[in-house]
């Protein structure tokens, strides 16, 4: 505990850094995921390669990853940059498919009606098919910030700051509490924005919050797992036979 | 594109492939810690998960664990528990972390094969006088099975990338390769390297997505009960659903 007291000043400069260096990823993941998500969604061609090769990077181990995009992008090996568009590739892997599934879950009905009172295909997309959506894409979204927040911890390797410095600099200098300290963090910055999203969520689409009052006996709690459920599920089942 | 010619260059000089240290040495080390997690992980797991599908008790146990596992950043955890039961124990702490990651996602697929299961076919074997153990392993083990191997294929997923990370805490593995070619700046070592854990995550991808399709009954295939027909009809319709969903 007095480690902790005596270097607030670090973990609290660590978390800033560490919370700036996650959400670039989730950000850009997550636009760079709908149009991509769209095609896999709409073709059955870019479908199957679409999903097929964000199921290979996801393969990828993190620490193989910085080491191979700095000789393909030109880009520095000890570099920010390298982390950044690591993450970035693993938010888009796991968020392309969310978008697929959340567009799928729209239902047709509903678009039908879209189309037959006059909607072009792309004032459609934004009005009607991607709110209608959003419940799945949140789920995946909070999904993406939370493993991105974890991972992020694994760019001190190559000497990116993180929070992940607790970590390797404890483990050297024999601090329990510094690692301890890493973790809890990374932990604690992970739930918050997944908090933060939820939250979001409920501001940005206030029906699902009007569904839940007025569902039969389902408590929030029973109207949450299905929330999480498949997208703790979907990440698993990638690029199978899906 | 030079440095790709480069680490190629070192994945194939056969003085790489021979004594200690060697590229055979490190995939078995690497596959050692792999398969020891990985099977107690499902020793763990597997029974768990299906007794909470089977039983329904729980659920909110399995939905946790897998958001919070997701939170729970595995590289410290490797510097945490390393730490916690001393450096000689470093071997037992690291397959502890790796099984500790592959339960969550092992836990899920148990659990959610059993899930997604339609009611009324568990109520139909019911109905046919099939005991509970019946039910079990001839109704929703295999109906189960394709959830299953999915989530055994993103627990083996996580155990092998995460591998990569225990030459930190002073193991080996194929991650070894990768760092000591960070610290004496060989990019063709370390790049072939990186290579060779970016090709075995792929076999192994590739390996658990062929179970995932052939240990599957061919009725479970089509992912729905609404038709069961085993005539050629039928099984065409089956097949093209698999094929394209």
């Amino acid at each position: 505990m007095t480690w902790v007291f005596n270097n607030l000043g670090l973990i609290l400069e660590l978390t800033l850094v560490h919370i700036r260096l996650s959400i670039v990823p989730i950000v850009l993941g997550f636009v760079i995921a709908i149009p991509l998500g769209w095609l896999a969604y709409r073709f059955r061609l870019t479908r199957g390669l679409i999903l097929t090769l964000i199921g290979l990077l996801y393969t990828i181990p993190s620490l193989a990853m910085f080491v191979i995009l700095p000789p393909l992008l030109g880009i520095g090996f000890l570099s920010e940059a390298n982390v950044l568009i690591a993450l970035t590739i693993y938010a888009v892997a796991i968020m392309a498919r969310s978008v697929a599934d959340a567009l799928a879950s729209v239902d047709p009905d509903l678009r039908q009606a879209a189309v037959a009172v006059g909607y072009s295909s792309w004032s459609r997309f934004w009005t009607v098919d991607l709110p209608l959506s959003g419940p799945v894409l949140l789920a995946g979204l909070r999904v993406v910030a939370v493993s991105t927040v974890s991972l992020a911890t694994v760019g001190i390797v190559i000497g990116v700051q993180s929070l992940g410095y607790l970590f390797t600099n404890g483990y050297e200098r024999g601090i329990l509490a510094s690692v301890l300290t890493g973790v809890v963090m990374t932990v604690t910055v992970a739930l918050v924005f997944d908090r933060l999203l939820v939250l979001l969520g409920r501001w940005l689409m206030p029906w699902t919050r009007l569904g839940r009052s007025t569902g039969s006996n389902a408590g929030p709690q029973e109207q949450e797992t299905p929330a999480t459920v498949p997208a703790g599920v979907q990440p698993v089942t990638k690029g199978g036979a899906r | 594109m030079n440095l790709f010619a480069d680490a190629f260059a070192w994945l194939f000089d056969p003085l790489n492939w021979q004594g200690s240290g060697s590229i055979p040495q490190r995939i078995a080390e690497h596959l050692g810690y792999t398969a020891a997690a990985m099977i107690l992980a499902m020793v763990i797991a597997v029974p768990l998960g299906w007794w909470i599908g089977h039983t329904g008790r729980g659920k909110e146990l399995v939905v946790g664990l897998t958001g919070a596992a997701r939170a729970l950043p595995s590289f410290g955890l490797l510097f945490l528990f390393v730490m916690l039961v001393g450096v000689l124990l470093r071997e037992p702490a690291a397959v502890v972390v790796l099984m500790l990651l592959a339960i969550p996602p092992i836990l899920a697929g148990a659990y959610s094969g059993f899930e997604v299961i339609d009611r009324r076919t568990i109520d139909a074997a019911r109905a046919v006088g099939m005991t509970e153990w019946q039910i079990l392993f001839k109704v929703e083990v295999p109906l189960g099975l394709p959830l299953l191997f999915g989530g055994l294929r993103s627990a083996i997923l996580q155990i092998i990338a995460t591998a990569v990370l225990i030459v930190y805490i002073g193991l080996g593995g194929l991650g070894y390769d990768i760092v000591q070619g960070i610290e004496l700046r060989r990019y063709d070592q370390m790049l072939g390297s990186a290579l060779l854990v970016i090709a075995l995550a792929l076999v192994f991808d590739a390996l658990f997505a062929l179970l995932e399709r052939w240990a599957v009954p061919r009725g479970v295939r089509a992912g729905r009960n609404t038709d069961v027909r085993t005539t050629p009809h039928g099984r065409r319709a089956t097949a093209e659903l698999s094929a394209t969903t």
